[in-house]
C-alpha cells in the first residue's frame, strides 16, 4: 500500500498545485522524484513530528492541502498535541496517511506500533479515518482527500483482503446470512480473516473502509439483534459508535480487536494476528462463543 | 462594523479596560512595545486585509498574556474597544488566550506553548510556494516558551533550509532555568538582532532586517518578570 500511495500522492502534487507532502524522513527517499519535481512542495522536516503537524497546520492557514506522512506510533502518538492545537484548534485540515498499523512492525516492537492511533483520532472533532483494504483503495481515497480541506486519516497496512471493494461511505454487505442473522462488520484489513473465520457460520458479513464518520443509519437497518465489530486496532475503539447507531434497539455487541496488553513478543504480524486472536482460528472461537451465548 | 483608529497614547488605555487578565498581566505588557511597532511600522495588515492572501502574517505563539495583544488590534480597528470590557467572559470573543477563530486579526489560536514556531514555519514555506516572495512572516515567542522542545525542532529546520522569516523572542528572563550564554546562541544558523525591548525605533529597525535566505530572530529584552 505504501508504493500506491507514493505514486498516486506523486500524481496529486503533479496535477494541484495546492497540495504539499509533509515528511519526516520516512519514505523520503521514495518521495525524492517529487521533490526535485516540486521542492517547494515536497517538504522533509528531517526526524521532527511535532514540527511535521505544525508545519502542515501553517501550510493549511496559507490555504493548501498539505498531506503528511510517517509510521502511525510517529505520525499520530507521538504529534497528538499538534494534531489537536496545529489543525483542530487552528480550525484546519490536513490529510494524514500513516503506514505500519497497529503491528506490521511486529519485528521491530511495541515502539513502532500503533494499535491507539483511531482511538486517539476518536478523542478529537471532525476526522474521517479511512482504513483501507486493499492497495487499489488507496488512490481513490486520496484523490478525494486532496479535493476538499477537512480532517482525514487513512491508516495504511502491509495487511491487506485479496480483492478492493468500492470505496463509499456506507459499509458494503459482502455477504448475507438469512434474515435477521448476526452481523460481523469487519475493517478494512479484517475482512478475509473475518470471511474466514466465518465461512460456514449464518452470519451476514460487511465490510468498511471508512470508520468515521460510521455509517450508522446503515449498521441499524442491518442489524438484527447480534453485531461482532472487527477492527485492526485496539478491541472495542468503536464500541461507542456502534452503541449510538443502536440505541433503542434491543441488541448484543461484541468487539474483536488488538489488545491493549503489549505483547512484548517479535514474529511476523501474522504472529501477532495469533496473539491478539484476529486470525481466522481466534476470531471464529470468539464469534462463535459469542453467538452461542458462551461469552 | 465601524471602528475608528486610535493613536499609540491610547493602547494604554485600552489596556487598562481589560479586567480579566490579572493572572498574567506582567507578562502580558512585556509585549506591548513590540507589538505596537510590528502594527504600527511593520506589518502589511490591517482590518480591510485580515483574509487578503498576500498579508503580512503576525502569529502570536507566546498566548499568555495576550491583553496587549488585543489592545494594539482594538487600537489599529481589528474590534470595536467595547470587546476589551469583557475579556474571558462568557460571551466574549478574547479569552485568556486568544482564538483566531474568534477573533478577527489574530492568525493562530495559542495557550499551550511551542506551537507558534513550528506553525510560522508552515506559513513561510506555505507563502513561498504560492509565489507571495514580498509577505513576511513573524512570530512572537516567550523566553519561557523556547524551554519546550518542539521550538528547537522547527529553530534547526529552518536554519538547514535558510527559510527566511522572523522570530521574536520576548526576553524578561522568566524561563525557569535560564538560557545561558544567551537566548540568540541557541538559534545556530540565524541572523540574530538582540535589541532593547522597551525602544521603538531599536524594534523597528531590528525588526524591518531581513535576509532572503536566513531565518532572523530579535530578542526583544525587557525588565525581569516580577521586577
Amino acid at each position: 500500500m505504501r508504493d500506491t500511495f507514493v505514486t498516486s500522492a506523486t500524481a496529486l502534487l503533479a496535477d494541484d498545485p495546492r497540495t504539499a507532502m509533509v515528511l519526516a524522513d520516512i519514505s523520503a527517499a521514495a518521495f525524492e522524484p517529487a521533490r526535485r519535481r516540486h521542492p517547494d512542495r515536497v517538504i522533509n522536516v528531517g526526524i521532527r513530528e511535532q514540527l511535521m503537524v505544525g508545519v502542515a497546520g501553517g501550510l493549511a492557514l496559507t490555504g493548501m492541502r498539505p498531506f503528511l506522512h510517517s509510521y502511525a506510533p510517529f505520525l499520530v502518538d507521538r504529534a497528538y498535541e499538534q494534531i489537536k492545537l496545529d489543525l483542530g484548534h487552528q480550525d484546519v485540515g490536513a490529510v494524514l496517511v500513516s503506514v505500519g498499523g497497529s503491528y506490521d512492525g511486529s519485528a521491530e516492537g511495541y515502539t513502532h506500533q500503533s494499535p491507539g492511533d483511531v482511538q486517539l483520532l476518536d478523542t478529537l472533532d471532525g476526522w474521517t479515518v479511512h482504513v483501507p483494504g486493499h492497495p487499489d483503495e488507496v488512490p481513490a481515497l486520496l484523490r478525494a482527500a486532496a479535493g476538499h480541506d477537512d480532517r482525514v486519516y487513512v491508516r495504511l497496512s502491509e495487511q491487506h483482503n485479496n480483492r478492493a471493494y468500492p470505496i463509499e461511505p456506507a459499509l458494503t454487505v459482502v455477504r448475507r446470512g438469512t434474515d435477521g442473522a448476526p452481523v460481523v462488520l469487519a475493517v478494512g484489513p479484517m475482512l478475509d480473516p473475518v470471511l474466514a473465520a466465518a465461512a460456514d457460520m449464518d452470519v451476514t458479513v460487511a465490510v468498511t473502509t471508512t470508520p468515521r464518520p460510521l455509517d450508522a443509519a446503515g449498521l441499524r437497518s442491518l442489524v438484527g439483534r447480534d453485531v461482532v465489530m472487527v477492527e485492526p486496532y485496539l478491541a472495542g475503539t468503536s464500541s461507542a459508535r456502534v452503541s449510538a447507531a443502536l440505541a433503542g434497539l434491543p441488541h448484543r455487541a461484541l468487539h474483536l480487536g488488538v489488545g491493549r496488553a503489549e505483547q512484548r513478543a517479535y514474529g511476523t504480524p501474522a504472529d501477532h494476528a495469533r496473539l491478539h486472536g484476529l486470525d481466522p482460528a481466534g476470531l471464529r472461537r470468539s464469534i462463535s462463543g459469542f453467538l452461542s451465548g458462551v461469552i | 462594523m465601524t471602528v475608528t483608529t486610535r493613536e499609540a497614547t491610547d493602547v494604554h488605555s485600552l489596556l487598562l479596560r481589560i479586567t480579566g487578565d490579572e493572572k498574567h498581566a506582567p507578562s502580558a505588557h512585556s509585549t506591548l512595545d513590540v507589538l505596537w511597532v510590528l502594527y504600527d511600522r511593520i506589518l502589511r495588515i490591517g482590518p480591510e486585509t485580515v483574509e487578503a492572501p498576500d498579508r503580512d502574517r503576525f502569529l502570536l505563539s507566546k498566548g499568555h498574556g495576550p491583553a496587549a495583544y488585543y489592545a494594539v488590534l482594538a487600537a489599529k480597528g481589528f474590534f470595536p474597544p467595547s470587546w476589551l470590557d469583557d475579556v474571558g467572559g462568557p460571551h466574549s470573543r478574547l479569552g485568556h488566550h486568544p482564538d483566531r477563530v474568534l477573533v478577527p486579526g489574530v492568525e493562530i489560536g495559542t495557550g499551550s506553548l511551542g506551537h507558534g514556531l513550528g506553525l510560522a514555519v508552515g506559513v513561510a514555506l506555505g507563502l513561498r510556494a504560492q509565489g507571495y516572495s514580498n509577505t513576511r512572516t513573524f512570530v512572537l515567542l516567550g523566553d519561557a516558551e523556547l524551554d519546550e522542545g518542539s521550538n528547537h525542532e522547527a529553530i534547526a529546520y529552518a536554519a538547514a533550509v535558510g527559510l527566511p522569516f522572523t522570530a521574536i523572542v520576548i526576553d524578561n528572563r522568566s524561563a525557569t532555568h535560564g538560557w545561558p550564554g544567551g537566548i540568540a546562541a541557541r538559534f545556530i544558523g540565524w541572523t540574530a538582532s538582540i535589541v532593547d525591548g522597551r525602544d521603538h525605533d531599536e524594534l523597528a529597525h531590528a525588526l524591518s532586517r531581513r535576509d532572503r535566505e536566513r531565518p532572523h530572530v530579535v530578542v526583544a529584552a525587557v525588565a525581569r518578570k516580577g521586577d
